[in-house]
Order: C-alpha cells, then sequence, then structure tokens
C-alpha cells in the first residue's frame, strides 16, 4: 500500500505546484477524514482499528485528486466520510467493496453538488489549449460545449498543445492533469508489482482505438486519440483507479474485458453522453460487472476437457 | 544427442529462492550408524505396514520388520543389525502417529541372508521385476511416498509408452536429487531401463530444470546405448516443475485429466533416488534401508548431503553435519514449500524425507490472515488454474459443498497461492484442511 503512495508522489507534487494551497488543502482534508472515518467506524463495528494498511490514506489521495481546486473544504469531507463509512466498511470493509470507494465519493459529490464539482478555478495558465489569459473550463469541457452549440472543435491540436496536457498544464482536477507524473507512478507500480499492464493498458488502448476510429471517421467533430489520451481523468482512472485489485477482476483475461469495458463506455459518455468527461462512470459500472467477469472468465482447470464442461 | 529443452509450460508457477547453493557441491556422505534408529510403519501413501517383530528380537539389516498390509502399502526393512528395544506410536512428520520400531545397532552392520545380486537382470520377467520392487519396500521418493511396485503394475489394458525420471528437484534447499543425478547417473539410467521394462515403456526421459547443468550433463553423459532415443529434457527452472501433472505436460504436452492419474496418458513418473533404490534393489538385492537426505539452513554449521539409514532422527542427522551454530526458529521435514514443520528434533527419517532444512529467526516470520483484496495473484500463479482466493472463502465458511464444485480437489497443495498472497492468506492450509474434509464428507455419504 505503501508503494500506491509513493506512486501518487509525482502527481502529487505536479498538483501542488500547480494549484497550490488548494491542492494541499483538499488533499489533507481528503487523507485525514479517511483515516478518521475508518477507525471510528471500526471502532463503531467493534473491529480491530486496523487503519496501519494505510488503504484510508490511498482513499483520500485519490478521492482529493479527483476534486476540482476550488471546492469548499466540508464538501471534501462529506465525499471522504461517504467513500470510507458508506462505500467501504459497510460492506465490510478492506476486500469487500464492490465499488471503488475514491470513486463513488467523487461521483456522490458530482451528483450532489453539481456546480462546485465543475466549478474551475480561475488561474492563469500559459495557452495551454490555444486560449491565452482565464481557463474557466477543462479542455474536455471546452470540448463538450463547443460540439454541441456549434457542432465543431473550439480549437486546433498541435505539438505544444499535447505538450502542455503531458506536463499537466491544463484544467482540471487536481491529481489528474499531468499526464507524465500520472505515466511514472504507474510504471514504479508496474515495477513494483502493485498492478499488472493489462487493465491499463486494454484501457488506454480501447480508448486510443475507439477515438481513433471516430476521430478518421469525422475529424472535425471528433477530438483526436492523443487529446482523449491525455486529457481528463483518464490517466488517473486507467494507472489508479481502474486498477483497484478489490474492485477490479482476479484473472488476467478478466482484467482485459474490464479495461477494455472502461474504455468503450469512456469515449461513449465523452462522445454521447451528458457529463464531459466519463472516467468515474464508466470504471465505477464495470466494477458492478466485475464478479461476472470473474465468473466468464474462470481459468479451465488444468487437465479439465478443453472447451465442453466449464467449472461450476 | 539426447538432450532437448522441455516445449512446453505448465500454468502458474512461482520463483521462491533457492539457496540450493548451501548444500549444492557438497559430496553425499555416508553417515555412520547412530546410537538408535527409529523406524516408522508408516513411511509410504496408504496403508502402514504390519510390525513383525517384538520387543528383544534380534534383527538383521534387510530383515522384513513390517509386512505390507495391503494393495497400497508397502513393507520396512531393519536398516541396520541389532535389538528392538521398542515397538511404540511415534508421530510421523506429517503429524498422525504410527507404530515405530525402535532398533538399537550392534555395529556389525550384518545382512540378512538371501540377499541375491541380479546383474543380469535383463533376463527377468515384467512379474519378477515387479516383485523385487514389493519386496524391496521401495517407495516414491520425492515426497509422496506412492508404493513404486504399485505405480509400475499398471492395470493390463493400461498401455504406458513413457517414463519420466523426474529430477527436476524444485522445492528450495533441497539438493539430494541433485547429487544423485551427479554422482550416480549411470545406476539412475539402469534403475530407469529397469522400470521401462517393467512398463514396457519406449521413451524415456530425464527432466532436469536448468539450474542445474552439471546434473544435466552427467544425466547426457551416462546415457546408455540401450537407452534407445532416451533424452534428458531441460525444463525452465520454476516451482512447481517437479509436481508430476505440470512436468508431464512440460516434457510431452499431454494434460493429466482432472481426478486422473498418469497412467491415463500413457506415462510413469518415477523420482531420480527411487529409480536409484530400484537399480539397487534388482541389481543388487538390496532392500531399501537407507536414503540420501539434504540436511541444510541457515543454522546448520555444515550443510550437506546425507547418506543415511532410515529411522536416524533429525538430531543426529543435524549432530552429523557439525550441529547448530546460532538459533533454530523452525525445524521442517522437506523442503519450505511441501515440507512439514516439526515439534522438535526426535522424529525418524523415513523413505520420503528428502531434507531436513532448519531455518534461523531471520528466516522466519508470523504473519497475520488478512481479508482477500482480490489482486489475483494466486489465480496467476495456481499451476492447476484454480482460483485459490474464492476457495479460501468458501472454506473459511466451512462450505465444503461449494468448494467442492469450484475443484477444490484438483489441488495439489503445492503452496504457491499462500507463498504469493499479500494479504498472507494461510490459502494453501485452507486446501489441505478443505481437501481433508471433503474426503471425510465423500466417506460419510
Amino acid at each position: 500500500m505503501l508503494d500506491v503512495i509513493i506512486a501518487l508522489v509525482p502527481a502529487l507534487l505536479v498538483s501542488v505546484t500547480f494549484f497550490g494551497w488548494n491542492a494541499l488543502r483538499l488533499t489533507l482534508a481528503c487523507v485525514i477524514t479517511c483515516l478518521a472515518a475508518e477507525a471510528l467506524s471500526r471502532k463503531a463495528m467493534g473491529r480491530n482499528l486496523g487503519i496501519d494498511d494505510l488503504s484510508a490514506v490511498i482513499t483520500g489521495m485519490l478521492l482529493a485528486f479527483n476534486l476540482p481546486p476550488t471546492l469548499p473544504t466540508w464538501m471534501a469531507v462529506v465525499g471522504s466520510v461517504f467513500a470510507i463509512v458508506i462505500c467501504k466498511q459497510l460492506f465490510g470493509g478492506i476486500g469487500y467493496n464492490p465499488f471503488n470507494p475514491a470513486l463513488a465519493g467523487r461521483v456522490m459529490l458530482l451528483i450532489s453538488f453539481p456546480v462546485f464539482m465543475t466549478r474551475w478555478s480561475e488561474w492563469t495558465i500559459p495557452s495551454p489549449i490555444g486560449m491565452d489569459a482565464v481557463t474557466s473550463a477543462t479542455p474536455l469541457g471546452l470540448v463538450k460545449t463547443a460540439v454541441t452549440s456549434t457542432g465543431a472543435l473550439p480549437f486546433t491540436f498541435d505539438g505544444a498543445t499535447m505538450l502542455q496536457l503531458l506536463v499537466g498544464n491544463q484544467n482540471g482536477c487536481i491529481g489528474e492533469v499531468s499526464a507524465a507524473a500520472l505515466l511514472l507512478g504507474g510504471i514504479y507500480l508496474l515495477i513494483r508489482r502493485c498492478i499488472t499492464w493489462h487493465i491499463p493498458v486494454a484501457y488506454l488502448a480501447t480508448v486510443a482505438i475507439f477515438s481513433g476510429i471516430l476521430w478518421i471517421h469525422h475529424p472535425q467533430q471528433n477530438l483526436p486519440p492523443h487529446f482523449h489520451l491525455l486529457s481528463g481523468g483518464l490517466m488517473l482512472g486507467a494507472i489508479f483507479m481502474a486498477t483497484d485489485m478489490v474492485t477490479s477482476p482476479v484473472t488476467k483475461r478478466g482484467m482485459l474485458v474490464f479495461g477494455g469495458g472502461c474504455g468503450i463506455l469512456t469515449v461513449l459518455i465523452r462522445k454521447w453522453g451528458g457529463y464531459p468527461e466519463g472516467v468515474s462512470f464508466a470504471i465505477l459500472l464495470m466494477n458492478a460487472i466485475t464478479p461476472l467477469i470473474n465468473r466468464a472468465t474462470r481459468p479451465r482447470v488444468f487437465g479439465a476437457p478443453k472447451g465442453g464442461k466449464k467449472q461450476a | 544427442m539426447g538432450f532437448i529443452k522441455a516445449k512446453y509450460n505448465a500454468p502458474g508457477g512461482v520463483h521462491p529462492a533457492y539457496h540450493k547453493d548451501l548444500a549444492a557441491e557438497q559430496p553425499i556422505v555416508e553417515m555412520p550408524l547412530p546410537a538408535s534408529l527409529v523406524v516408522s510403519m508408516s513411511q509410504h501413501l496408504g496403508k502402514p505396514a504390519t510390525p513383525t517383530v517384538k520387543k528383544g528380537d534380534s534383527v538383521l539389516r534387510g530383515q522384513v520388520i513390517g509386512e505390507s498390509a495391503g494393495f497400497i502399502s508397502a513393507a520396512v526393512h531393519a536398516p541396520t543389525s541389532g535389538t528392538v528395544k521398542l515397538v511404540a506410536p511415534v508421530a510421523t512428520a506429517a503429524g498422525p502417529q504410527a507404530t515405530a520400531i525402535t532398533i538399537e545397532p550392534d555395529g556389525e552392520d550384518t545382512w540378512v541372508e538371501g540377499i541375491s545380486p541380479c546383474p543380469n537382470w535383463q533376463a527377468l520377467g515384467k512379474k519378477e521385476i515387479v516383485e523385487k520392487i514389493a519386496a524391496a519396500g521401495i517407495t516414491g521418493m520425492g515426497g509422496a511416498g506412492f508404493p513404486t511396485h504399485v505405480k509400475v503394475s499398471p492395470p493390463p489394458e493400461t498401455e504406458i509408452d513413457t517414463l519420466i525420471l523426474n529430477g527436476a528437484e524444485c522445492e528450495p534447499y533441497l539438493t539430494a536429487d541433485y547429487r544423485l543425478m551427479v554422482e550416480k547417473a549411470a545406476e539412475i539410467w539402469q534403475g530407469a531401463l529397469i522400470i521401462a521394462k517393467a512398463l514396457d515403456a519406449k521413451t524415456i526421459y530425464v527432466a532436469i530444470e536448468d539450474n542445474k547443468p552439471q546434473a544435466i550433463a552427467a544425466m547426457q553423459e551416462a546415457l546408455p546405448a540401450e537407452a534407445g532415443d532416451a533424452q534428458v529434457v531441460e525444463l525452465k527452472t520454476e516451482y512447481p516443475q517437479g509436481a508430476e501433472k505440470q512436468q508431464i505436460f512440460a516434457v510431452t504436452g499431454r494434460e493429466v485429466p482432472a481426478g486422473g492419474l498418469p497412467l491415463n496418458v500413457g506415462i510413469v513418473v518415477e523420482n531420480v533416488g527411487t529409480t536409484l533404490a530400484v537399480w539397487d534393489a534388482v541389481v543388487n538385492g538390496r532392500p531399501l534401508t537407507e536414503r540420501v537426505t539434504t540436511v541444510t539452513g541457515g543454522p546448520v554449521a555444515k550443510p550437506g548431503n546425507v547418506l543415511a539409514r532410515l529411522g536416524t532422527t533429525t538430531a543426529d542427522m543435524v549432530e552429523f553435519c557439525g550441529g547448530t551454530s546460532g538459533a533454530v526458529a523452525k525445524i521442517i521435514s522437506g523442503g519450505p514449500m511441501m515440507g512439514f514443520a516439526q515439534a522438535d528434533m526426535s522424529g525418524p527419517t523415513t523413505k520420503t524425507t528428502s531434507g531436513l532444512l532448519l531455518l534461523g529467526p531471520e528466516s522466519v516470520h508470523a504473519y497475520e490472515s488478512m481479508p482477500c483484496i482480490s489482486c489475483g495473484r494466486c489465480v496467476g500463479v495456481c499451476p492447476m488454474n484454480l482460483m485459490p482466493n474464492e476457495l479460501s472463502q468458501f472454506l473459511e465458511a466451512e462450505d465444503y459443498e461449494t468448494a467442492e464444485e469450484y475443484n477444490v480437489m484438483d489441488c495439489i497443495e503445492c503452496g504457491c497461492c499462500a507463498f504469493e498472497c499479500p494479504a498472507h492468506r494461510p490459502l494453501v492450509q485452507h486446501m489441505r484442511r478443505g481437501k481433508t474434509q471433503v474426503m471425510i464428507n465423500r466417506r460419510n455419504q
């Protein structure tokens, strides 16, 4: 678990660089609330305290990373309590929650406080997507608004824009902006064997292929696949959220199916959904069918007849 | 010539630290007779042998002191000449009690009369070979201890085309089979030819992991002309390559059907130590009274490969290896993956004691079992493609019926799942308990 925290540090550093105090404020609020909620609810349920597995710290960090920089602290606290108490401990604690607690917390906040959850900080960034001065929406948000109202993309894509997205100089939730920092953390997780490549690669590849088909079909109205990959919460989701062991399949084939499903749903929501971003919903929906995926991808027992009789 | 690399690899597997360097380069040394030998009647899979001597009797080396008690059973012989001091139950390495005969050696080591060497074994018929193996009380010496005479006399309608000698020795620390292959390659090949004749097997393979190049070279060099197209097969080093079903797949690509036996796919697998014992029994006429055991681990002063009489206690073996230097936190009979932890060093060696492993406090950790976090590592490493995560939860809930439905009986108890589990769940222990309970439930139906 400590490894996951270490892997999140680059993204945290980028976040503090770009969002300053707000990034620290939200991260601390979520981590402290998650730890307290975990300890108190375990105590109330008569279980041993068990916060030393650090899983509550990870939930707190991931929830904070999924919040916009100007969100009031008390909302972050509410989201954290919801994530830990309702989504994790009431299901039995670590290992028993069907949904990723941090994502469930974020989606609860998004539905309950839609204005605050989509109010992006008004901070000046040096032309991340071809516009100067003040930015008031995420790149994906701009695209959604523009495509819905005018039927065309609001800007063009060049190498410089891509570099800004990669570094993280874009608007968005505090932990999702820097694809590079998140990838660095992902590589660390792979090396430390905390995750396997199956889910992130299947997820990202599916997004790239699906959005690529749309883009080739109609480049005026659809984002190019590299923009999809580098914007919004995709990297954070694919590397840190979809790979949550508890809520993702246990078989390798299942992980590929899971990642692929997340990818398709993400593009579907980004393209046709009401929200500009679909990573959270995509992963939560796939969490819901994880037990079915496990069942469907059960390996053939060594020595059992091929193709024929399936296990149980 | 005579060498191929395995074309297949069974599912799963893990790579534990091997620690074989502790004893690998120590040649086999014969241990002098200890002050007493405790000979268990349960040295094999199946019914314990029936004692045929009583307290006060004098016995000679090779004399039957325990009769085979059924079809799946094996005779036990006196490991040396001397006097029976005690006939009483002693705990076996795995735990349950079995009658054991304590012998005080007279130091003469006199063989019983009637030991008849047969250098010209080629003249023997299949039936005679099987009889000699049965009379010698040979059992599988790799670990499970299945009576060898049963294995080499398959039902007449079964056709066996292939014999595989198991020299994988995939358990960490153990080097006894390795030393046998390096030092006794020619004799092992003769044993293989004898078994192949009993089985009418046309092809012989010797399966060895690629971390034992010296053994591979020795077996290849000693390959006799009569062995025809026999091959030394190099396996990728990975635990459990020595597991029978996994090895058969690696060598031949054949899958033993779930719940079936190797003979269902025309194959018999014999450990190299067992094969050497067969050679000794048939060619020299000597029953099984000794074996090579690796005595190793951090606290052992001089780790080595010891040829000792069956019934030598762990304490005597360790004493012979220079005693201990440093604290002993765990005593294991066998290897660290599938061996049995022992309460003390009083237990005797048997035909299946491939190793005695002492671990210091730095190598022994106590863990608290945490809830499963569904990481799926156990699923990835299970060589039987089971899902130990689910099974352990069914078994924790004592739901044996569901566990059976989800194939708990196919578990080979290799321990890869527990080795890999980041939540330190005692997965293989759940499986063992579950399998036992399912067997009990079946019997009671």
